[in-house]
């Protein structure tokens, strides 16, 4: 590791009723790649903003280079050489990939843009990082892994010392991401300053060279190197608890068979889904993104409508032509983009716990019984300990875990009996995943058939009794949690071809 | 539940002192409304007759009968603006099917009815063809423009039946009749005075707002504008909930354009050009959120109130009424403007 050149020295910010960042302090040093990890709510995020000027701390000193730096801006920040590439990317898809780069910055003859110009820097700095884009191309054409490209060049463009990546990998596949790393590579070699923000704790590993874990906006540990460093260390630190603690796996004896899919064919699938789920069993779909899982769960739901086959409930034909049916006939979602698909942001938890269940409780199924919906509400905020500060609260200022756990409260007024859950830990913590896992436990023990979607693969290892697999547009495999093992269940994702890469790969 | 829950994150306590700018964020408009009520009360001196009220109150029933139902249309993330030409196709058909029947009540029933069946069609091709509100409200607005020249032959149609005024121009026979009871003082008097319209609007209030508040309708028509798709996956039926909110538009309209055919004693084919922007001006004024999901009806009433008291007060100083464009313009900037203010604060 080079000289330390970013320092944060005891810096702190509060934000009404939170400290989200207590005295932090540590250092990274030129040519180095620096992991910053902790939970949701830790505080990572906030020391983002606070090196790309857009928050300014309450206390202490972000020092860069040896000068302490007071940013009032973001633009004074990406002047004194800092860009933070944020998982949701800061471009204009409608533009083309040279005008992105230089947003802001267009090279100008006589007040007008200089096109060749623009065109031969753009092209220059893309192969600078080995990337073969057309600077001429519109951004919005190119797929995630360039645009992130794009993105590093731009930084690149604006000559960035300090380059901070915010869960670069959340959106990329198993290649693209093996691209980014050999870039982050690069990067280090010509010396910049690497701040690697994620939660997928295998990556830090293959690309950090030392780590920051924060934990309730404090200091939890500073690694100068990772070498003897264990993923459980990490998470000991993160939560203050061992991996095995959080699936904390109970086993049940299903009972009789739930849900039936039979020969259900619908967009997205690529063959006619069959499968079960018994009473109290926990069935895991796993497979890569595309696979046809959440399609195949939104057919089950009624969400999409299906061009053949059948859905059966306790032996009664359902097929749902609409969520609502398949609420009544006993089927819930818990769909996959919880704020696109799951939260009504801008309504309170109270509004969004009964927005399902108050017609069982309305007056005349018309007029609102408020003190029924305040009593309801309560109940399973307290039941599924759902931390807000109040009934009233916005469910948008509640953290990704607690916005889950409305959404799971959500159905708990419902008569269920097959709840499908689309990524239901996807992007939360690790603490409060250990709680939804709780939750799907004691649904399971009562009897209800549960179905977990999951890309995470510990997940699915983790907490179903059976696993099926998705591979393009098909259920490829169905296995019980005795045989799964974790490259069986890869390589029956992986699509046929790399699937016999990988076995040769492996003979060799 | 096996892991026990963590401590609840503590709350800056709030009590004890007033939370200024709670109390601004949560009643800001009325504190504005009561502002001006005061100041128009004390500089002009023509506005605290009663008289005078009672006009600016019917000067603002069109806009306040049809806002309550733009209310929901905005809260459910659509607009509408076919409502201006909805008001002058029901008041020529109200007027037409008056003179034709000679049944008053035939002819405001055919124009509620109307009205009706404009907003119905609005919804199918809004919620079940999946066409943009702006564009299809666009398109009806010109074609039901058109039907109300056709209908009219482009002329204001005028009404033999006496019975027809009687509708926009006097108080209630009902409310009238409480007048027997004895004397009643001044104030009684002027509010047994208000025409039916202004009654009308009142109760309109009253209802839409609790049709907001208290009904599992109005809270699903919040929902839908907070998030269509999230919406949609808790099972509301959003399509359904989008057909209601533009009849029941459709009809208020309808219903306010007989009224005003009523108060005008004809049907004109060229009523209420424009009436549209001054309906939702009055909502945002209101602070109803024109991306959707948030809207409350006291919002509404004190918006269109703030709109018919500045003009009100506007003709009551002589102020050309050039100008008043320009003011009424330069209210809506500003009522926005804060609006994002307060946002940006609590953000």
């Amino acid at each position: 590791m080079g000289p330390a050149y970013l320092q944060f020295e005891s810096v702190s910010k509060n934000f009404p009723g939170v400290r989200a960042l207590d005295e932090v302090s540590f250092a990274v040093g030129e040519g180095s790649v620096h992991a910053l990890i902790g939970e949701n709510g830790a505080g990572k995020s906030t020391l983002l903003k606070v090196l790309s000027g857009l928050y300014r701390p309450d206390a202490g000193r972000l020092v860069l280079g040896g000068q302490e730096q007071h940013f009032r801006s973001t633009s004074a920040a990406i002047r004194a050489g800092v860009a933070v590439i944020y998982q949701e990317l800061q471009l204009v898809p409608e533009l083309s990939v040279a005008e992105n780069l230089y947003l802001g910055n267009l090279p100008r003859r006589l007040g007008w843009v200089n096109r060749k110009e623009l065109i031969a820097a753009a092209a220059r700095q893309l192969t600078n990082l080995g990337e073969r884009i057309d600077p001429r191309a519109k951004l919005g054409s190119l797929p995630i892994g360039q645009r992130q490209m794009v993105e590093i060049a731009k930084a690149l463009a604006r000559n960035a010392k300090v380059i901070a990546f915010d869960e670069p990998t959340s959106s990329l596949s198993a290649r693209e991401t093996e691209r980014l790393f050999a870039v982050i590579g690069q990067l280090k070699l010509s010396g910049r300053v690497i701040l690697y923000v994620s939660h997928r704790l295998e990556e830090i590993f293959d690309v950090c060279d030392s780590a920051t874990v924060l934990r309730d906006g404090r200091l939890a540990q500073t690694y100068g190197s990772l070498e003897g460093v264990s993923r459980d260390d990490l998470v000991r630190k993160m939560v203050g608890r061992s991996i095995e603690d959080i699936f904390h796996y109970q086993g049940r004896t299903p009972g009789a068979e739930v849900l039936q899919v039979r020969e259900l064919m619908g967009p997205g699938l690529s063959r006619p889904a069959s499968f079960t789920a018994r009473a109290g069993e926990i069935v895991g779909f796993f497979g890569l993104v595309g696979a046809g899982r959440t399609e195949l769960m939104k057919l089950i739901y009624g969400a999409r409508r299906a061009q053949g086959g059948q859905v059966l409930v306790d032996g009664r034909a359902v097929n749902a032509a609409s969520p609502r049916q398949a609420i009544a006939a006993g089927i819930v979602l818990c769909p996959e983009d919880r704020k696109k698909e799951g939260i009504i942001p801008i309504r309170s938890v109270m509004e969004n716990l009964n927005i399902s269940g108050r017609r069982h409780f309305s007056r005349l199924g018309f007029f609102i019984n408020e003190s029924r919906e305040r009593a309801n509400a309560g109940k399973h905020v307290e039941r599924l300990a759902i931390r807000t500060p109040s009934l009233g609260q916005l469910v948008m200022n509640l953290s990704g875990g607690n916005q889950q756990k409305v959404i799971l409260a959500r159905w708990l007024s419902e008569q269920i009996r097959v709840i499908l859950l689309d990524e239901p830990t996807r992007g939360i913590d690790v603490g409060a995943k250990s709680e939804i896992y709780s939750i799907i436990y004691e649904l399971a023990n009562a009897g209800i058939a549960v179905v977990v979607v999951s890309s995470e693969l510990p997940e699915v290892l983790g907490v179903c009794d059976r696993i099926c697999i998705m591979r393009e547009g098909a259920i490829v495999a169905d296995i019980p949690r005795s045989e799964a093992t974790q490259q069986t269940v890869v390589s029956l994702a992986l699509p046929a071809t790399s699937a016999e890469h990988l076995q040769e790969a492996e003979s060799a | 539940m096996t892991t026990p829950p963590e401590p609840n994150i503590p709350l800056p306590e709030s009590r004890g002192a007033i939370d200024w700018r709670a109390v601004w964020e949560q009643s800001g408009m009325l504190l504005v409304f009561a502002v001006l009520v005061a100041g128009c009360a004390i500089f002009v001196p023509a506005f605290r007759s009663l008289n005078n009220i009672n006009g600016l109150l019917l000067s603002v029933t069109t806009v306040g009968i049809i806002a309550c139902t733009m209310l929901f249309c905005l809260a459910s993330g659509d607009f509408d603006l076919s409502v201006g030409s909805v008001v002058a196709m029901s008041g020529v058909l109200a007027a037409v099917v008056t003179n034709w029947t000679g049944s008053v009540l035939a002819g405001i029933a055919a124009g509620a009815l109307a009205g009706a069946m404009v907003g119905l069609a609005n919804g199918i091709v809004i919620a079940i063809l999946g066409i943009n509100a702006l564009i299809t409200t666009l398109a009806t607005m010109q074609i039901v423009r058109g039907l109300s020249y056709l209908a009219s032959d482009g002329r204001a149609v005028g009404v033999e039946n006496d019975g027809f005024y009687a509708l926009g121009n006097s108080a209630p026979r009902m409310i009238s009749w409480l007048g027997w009871i004895g004397d009643t003082g001044t104030f009684g008097t002027w509010l047994l005075g208000l025409t039916a319209p202004v009654w009308i609007m009142l109760v309109c209030f009253v209802a839409f707002g609790i049709l907001l508040n208290r009904t599992v309708f109005g809270r699903n028509t919040l929902a839908i504008g907070g998030n269509r798709e999230a919406a949609l996956l808790a099972g509301i039926p959003v399509r359904l909930s989008k057909i209601v909110i533009f009849s029941l538009q459709g009809m208020a309209a309808g219903f306010a354009g007989v009224i005003l055919a009523s108060r005008m004693t004809s049907g004109q084919p060229t009523a209420a050009q424009g009436l549209e922007l001054q309906v939702i001006s009055a909502c945002v004024l209101g602070g109803v959120s024109l991306t959707g999901g948030v809207g409350t009806m006291t919002g509404v009433v004190m918006g269109v109130l703030i709109m018919g008291i500045v003009q009100n007060a506007m003709n009551l100083l002589n102020i050309p009424p050039f100008w008043q464009y320009v003011a009424s313009g330069a209210i809506l900037l500003a009522a926005v403007l804060l609006d994002r203010l307060k946002q940006r604060r609590a953000a």
